[in-house]
């Protein structure tokens, strides 16, 4: 459609200025995605490649003498499975959480008729500015609510989230008509009836983001596990991961005269292997949910 | 709002019940976990004693306060704290925009995708993943990226072992983790501008590069500048998690951030009461810097938080 409406020497072909600039703009794109896919292509080829070869400097580009050990390893490693065990049980229950807990807030703020809206939204918003910190939120959660060392202080105290809240609300403010909130109340609907079959039922995609958002943020999160658990067996898989790849626990477990030694060649090889497995379920389900990632973001910056 | 008129405040509260009850579950957390730590800040004006309680621990006054501002460590972890944040500011923010400008240039539909996709796809490494990746990368004996130096002829020292290296090292990961991600936005501006723009700048003979330096980077700057305002305004709260991890006793002289040093204090050494103190202290300076930031951001454009 737009061609037509261009003069005619425009339509024929680029200008040399315009194909030099294509040159340009497509080579500095290839060399991009290469600059952000070669580490991660580094960390599958070093996983399964002789560990010797690796430490050489041999693997850069292909994976040579092919090895599996790394990941024998890897599944006799109780510890990680036992992390990667929990970190799907927290994953599942702090996004439901977080869901139940976030939606029905944003759909009430979302509402022009509730009375003391802006307190409430002020109520909400305040704490993206100031907060307690982490030492007296952390004596409240050890000292009031003896939640130290408990599965709920890792699914519970930290579940709203102001910016779910606020993107939430845009959502429910831009897709929702008020007639039909209206129309509802007129046939005898309540709230609570309407949220849960009238709201929820039409907000599928608000519930898709917040969803992949919030357990993208379980599985990757650290932070609260090291500052409010104290034994291993309820470890999240990224404490164990720190463990391995930042405080070198691979070896200290295993340093037995002789065999220290060959064991600290594969300790790497382990250590590429532990990224590859830790990493791969929310790797490979990126590529099909992106759009939902993007869309949330998007709703998200247009402020309501 | 109109339909309301002349129904009292009560039944306009009771007609709408349900939503009340809808925010309780979080209003209660919110309370417990988030408000009730605010109160609990007073510990630092307090000598805290675990067995006394918050309310039956003595007071301080501002012991600790005077006590941080006058150890060595003070200069040092503001000093550090503001290095990495101004310089990750810095470094971060001109490429999303780079990013999304050379998007917004491509009509290979299939290649576009895949561009986005590998480029947004590293902001989904955790941190602990991230960090161990730096640690292996940069090890002087077997990492790949001296190993890869080397091909070019350049020799790379122990760059984690070296305080001056240590920003550097901070500030350029996230580059490479987050641009990609950082530039949806500013591609969510540019689907917007009128393509009668394109074409009518096509007809006066402007080509690609005068196409982004006269339409598109122009319409980019006022997103770009609410951005940075806003950037600017946490800069005193520098990620703990990837500090904290990255951290080891050669470089800590430069990686002792404000965060760090908190933990340590207080969940280390049980030093609650002087560990609340500089979180309350850096706490203030954050929410003045966001508040100063925020209305700056109001007046320059009308994207504000409030």
């Amino acid at each position: 459609m737009t061609a037509q409406a261009l003069p005619m020497k425009k339509r024929v072909g680029k200008t040399r200025g315009d194909q030099i600039f294509d040159i340009i703009l497509y080579t500095v794109a290839v060399l991009m995605v290469i600059v952000a896919l070669y580490p991660m292509y580094f960390i599958i080829i070093a996983s399964v490649s002789d560990p010797n070869l690796v430490a050489q400097g041999d693997i850069l580009f292909l994976p040579r003498r092919m090895t599996l050990e790394g990941y024998k390893y890897l599944l006799s490693m109780g510890n990680l499975w036992t992390g990667y065990g929990n970190t799907i049980l927290y994953t599942l229950a702090g996004t439901l959480i977080m869901l139940a807990v976030n939606l029905p807030v944003a759909y009430a703020l979302s509402r022009k008729d509730l009375v003391g809206r802006k307190f409430f939204t002020l109520f909400f918003v305040f704490p993206m500015f100031f907060s307690g910190g982490l030492i007296p939120t952390f004596i409240i959660v050890n000292n009031y609510f003896h939640l130290l060392d408990t599965f709920t202080v890792m699914v519970l105290p930290f579940s709203v989230i102001t910016y779910y809240i606020i993107v939430a609300r845009t959502f429910f403010q831009n897709n929702l008509p008020a007639e039909l909130w209206e129309a509802a109340q007129i046939d005898g609907c309540g709230n609570l009836r309407y949220f849960f079959q009238v709201v929820l039922p039409l907000s599928k995609a608000i519930i898709a983001v917040i969803a992949l958002w919030a357990a993208v943020g379980h599985w990757n999160s650290y932070f609260n596990a090291l500052i409010y658990l104290r034994t291993g067996e309820k470890y999240p898989l990224q404490l164990v991961m720190r463990n391995i790849l930042i405080n070198n626990e691979v070896v200290a477990t295993q340093m037995t005269g002789s065999a220290a030694a060959e064991m600290n060649k594969k300790v790497n090889l382990i250590k590429y292997g532990a990224i590859v497995v830790s990493s791969l379920p929310i790797m490979t389900m990126y590529p099909f949910v992106q759009k939902y990632f993007n869309q949330g973001v998007m709703i998200g910056a247009v402020k309501g | 709002m109109r339909g309301y008129h002349g129904i009292g405040l009560w039944q306009r509260i009771r007609r709408n019940a349900g939503l009340y009850l809808l925010m309780l579950p979080a209003i209660i957390i919110f309370i417990c976990f988030t408000y009730l730590p605010m109160y609990g800040i007073v510990i630092a004006f307090k000598d805290f004693r675990p067995a006394a309680g918050i309310l039956g621990s003595r007071w301080a006054g501002f012991k600790y306060f005077t006590k941080y501002f006058s150890s060595y460590m003070f200069g040092n972890t503001i000093r550090n704290t503001l290095v990495i944040s101004l310089y990750t500011i810095l470094v971060t923010f001109p490429l999303p925009i780079v990013i999304a400008l050379m998007c917004n240039q491509m009509n290979a539909k299939r290649f576009k995708k895949f561009y986005q996709v590998s480029t947004y796809l590293p902001h989904f490494i955790s941190t602990v993943v991230m960090c161990g990746m730096i640690v292996l990368f940069l090890s002087p004996s077997n990492g790949v990226l001296p190993k890869l130096m080397s091909l070019i002829g350049v020799k790379m020292g122990d760059l984690m072992g070296m305080p001056r290296a240590f920003s550097s090292i901070y500030a350029w990961t996230e580059v490479w983790q987050h641009v990609g991600w950082d530039s949806i936005m500013y591609i969510a501006a540019l689907s917007a501008v009128d393509p009668q723009l394109y074409e009518a700048a096509v007809v006066d003979g402007a080509n690609k590069w005068q196409k982004i330096l006269y339409i598109d980077l122009p319409l980019l700057i006022p997103t770009a500048i609410v951005l940075f305002i806003l950037r600017s305004g946490s800069v005193m709260s520098v990620g703990f998690e990837k500090v904290y991890l990255l951290q080891n006793d050669l470089n800590l002289s430069s990686s002792e951030i404000i965060s760090t040093y908190v933990y340590k204090m207080g969940l280390k050494s049980s030093q609650y009461s002087y560990s609340a103190a500089i979180g309350l202290f850096n706490n203030v300076v954050n929410f003045v810097l966001l508040l100063t930031v925020n209305t700056i951001a109001n007046k320059m454009g009308n994207t504000s938080l409030f």
